[in-house]
């Protein structure tokens, strides 16, 4: 994102030829093995494969979930980003540190953390017991999953587009009269609306392929937690050839979904 | 077309793998293992997981009497061991934890012999040592605002409690289906399920972290292990000791202590 901010020297492509090697490498690294996967696909079979009520359910259930995990990362996000990036917070590297977390933890220990936190017995879930609402094994704990796992993703694309923005813009609006709340909504908050469509793509897609701190917490039943990467975990027992189909549905959809936000946003940036 | 983007994209894929092994450096040893005197050299043992912690002790023991022999273990789940050994993964011994993978491997043409049963498996109802919901029978597992967790059909604890279930005249209404036995424990564990439906094995293995209660409609769904030496082994004479070892007097103890029953 820096990198965009600053236009480069025309002309200028200052690259030595070996880079392409590598970057062609790194490129091949991800996309052969998509490759190696699109080659035991049944497409005889697909459309039946992908389109089970099993099937449909997790797709249905994934969807659902990731857009409302995506809302959560928004509005707990967005405010995490500003405090970060803008806030007289002492100790902030250290913040930064813990509130990212979840980017480097395995899924399963986040599930855990959230199972012994939310669960019947845990921190918080005993309170919640006791007045009669139990979260594990509900489709609001799956969405408490993704939004755990997806939020860092938010926060770290939101916080670098404010570092880059800068507060000049909001400083006018603020020796001009404008109230902290008036400028958030109308100076910070477009100023940065590339930066948080990404992230909220980024979210978006993580909360997709979210699978280890759901099963840990929210367990799986078709139609309320299973979402699509545990149908794909569970199919690839007894059928493989559905377990690949659905993966590939899965890989389609996040590819869709980061391919047309994410793309366009960048080719704006680049074009602007 | 088709058939030149694959060779592209083969051909793509090797690059790839020789530019990473050259990136990390690593060697493959030696495949020149001595398949000459029984008792010594180094065997591979694909096991289910459930067997993790028997089979450990198993090749320690084996070891010992077998001196300069070294087992190896791969622990997963059986429908996972199948599908490596199918893709080529290197083996000498596989253990399924049912029937229906051990088929899958034998149709695949892997084993060397005739599989041969060394353990049974049976459910038992897991509760967490409160009993929170009072389970004491099968039949209480459907009582209402009982939160039930069992495996999903699709993997063998989850058939085997379709098959108790129907035995009982039972239809079971889980609040979540699990991938396997472990996730299945680990709700229990936790207190959210008040009762879950596991083998007699996990819960000797779970210590007191929960307690079992019993039920005799297990007995229709008893799950069966097989064992086998496989064709592709380099250590054959030595893979089929482990085999017998492990349906000898001293395998069978070691399984039996840890709730596994007779074949």
């Amino acid at each position: 994102m820096p990198a965009s901010a600053r236009p480069e020297p025309r002309g200028y492509s200052g690259l030595p030829r070996w880079i392409y090697l590598p970057a062609a490498l790194g490129v091949l690294f991800v996309l052969v093995p998509l490759a190696g996967m699109l080659t035991r696909v049944d497409w005889l079979h697909f459309i039946p494969l992908i389109t089970s009520d099993s099937s449909l359910a997790a797709l249905r259930l994934s969807l659902e979930t990731a857009v409302a995990s995506t809302a959560a990362c928004l509005v707990l996000g967005v405010p995490m980003a500003l405090v970060l990036a803008r806030g007289p917070v002492r100790g902030r590297r250290w913040l930064r540190a813990l509130v990212l977390l979840p980017l480097v933890l395995p899924p399963v220990v986040g599930g855990l953390a959230l199972l012994y936190t939310f669960g019947r017995l845990g921190l918080v879930g005993q309170w919640l017991d006791i007045v009669g609402v139990q979260l594990a094994f509900t489709t609001l704990a799956v969405v408490m999953a993704q939004t755990f796992v997806s939020l860092p993703f938010l926060v770290v694309s939101l916080e670098g587009a404010l570092r880059t923005a800068g507060g000049r813009y909001e400083a006018v609006a603020a020796t001009l009269g404008a109230a902290p709340t008036h400028v958030f909504w109308r100076v910070t908050l477009p100023l940065v609306a590339p930066g948080l469509a990404s992230g909220l793509v980024l979210s978006f897609a993580r909360s997709l392929g979210e699978f280890g701190a759901t099963l840990t917490f929210a367990g799986s039943l078709e139609g309320v937690t299973r979402t699509l990467p545990l149908e794909v975990y569970l199919q690839r027992e007894v059928d493989p050839d559905a377990a690949v189909a659905l993966a590939l549905v899965l890989v389609v959809v996040a590819a869709l979904v980061v391919g047309v936000a994410y793309g366009r946003r960048l080719a704006g940036a680049v074009s602007a | 077309m088709k058939a030149l983007l694959n060779q592209a994209l083969g051909a793509a894929g090797v690059v790839l793998a020789l530019a990473l092994t050259a990136c990390g450096g690593t060697t493959t040893a030696g495949g020149s293992a001595s398949s000459s005197a029984s008792s010594g050299g180094t065997l591979t043992v694909f096991a289910a997981a459930s067997l993790t912690a028997t089979f450990t002790e198993l090749g320690h023991d084996f070891e010992a009497a077998h001196p300069g022999s070294k087992v190896n273990f791969n622990f997963g789940g059986s429908s996972d061991l199948v599908s490596q050994l199918q893709n080529g993964a290197p083996a000498d011994v596989f253990a399924s934890a049912d029937q229906t993978n051990m088929t899958k491997a034998t149709n695949a043409g892997l084993a060397a012999g005739t599989p041969q049963v060394f353990a049974t498996n049976v459910l038992e109802i897991a509760v967490p040592p409160s009993n929170p919901a009072g389970i004491h029978t099968f039949q209480d597992l459907t009582k209402a605002g009982v939160r039930l967790v069992v495996c999903a059909q699709q993997v063998p604890c989850g058939s085997a409690a379709q098959k108790a279930a129907k035995a009982a005249g039972l239809t079971l209404k889980p609040v979540s289906e699990e991938q396997s036995v472990t996730d299945v424990l680990g709700k229990v564990i936790s207190g959210d399920a008040d009762a879950g439906l596991v083998y007699v094995t996990d819960v000797k293995g779970a210590g007191s972290k929960v307690s079992g209660v019993a039920f005799p409609e297990s007995s229709a769904a008893v799950n069966s292990y097989p064992i086998v030496a496989l064709k592709d082994s380099k250590n054959a004479a030595l893979a089929q000791e482990f085999v017998d070892f492990v349906r000898g007097a001293q395998g069978q103890k070691v399984l039996g202590d840890a709730g596994f029953g007779a074949p």
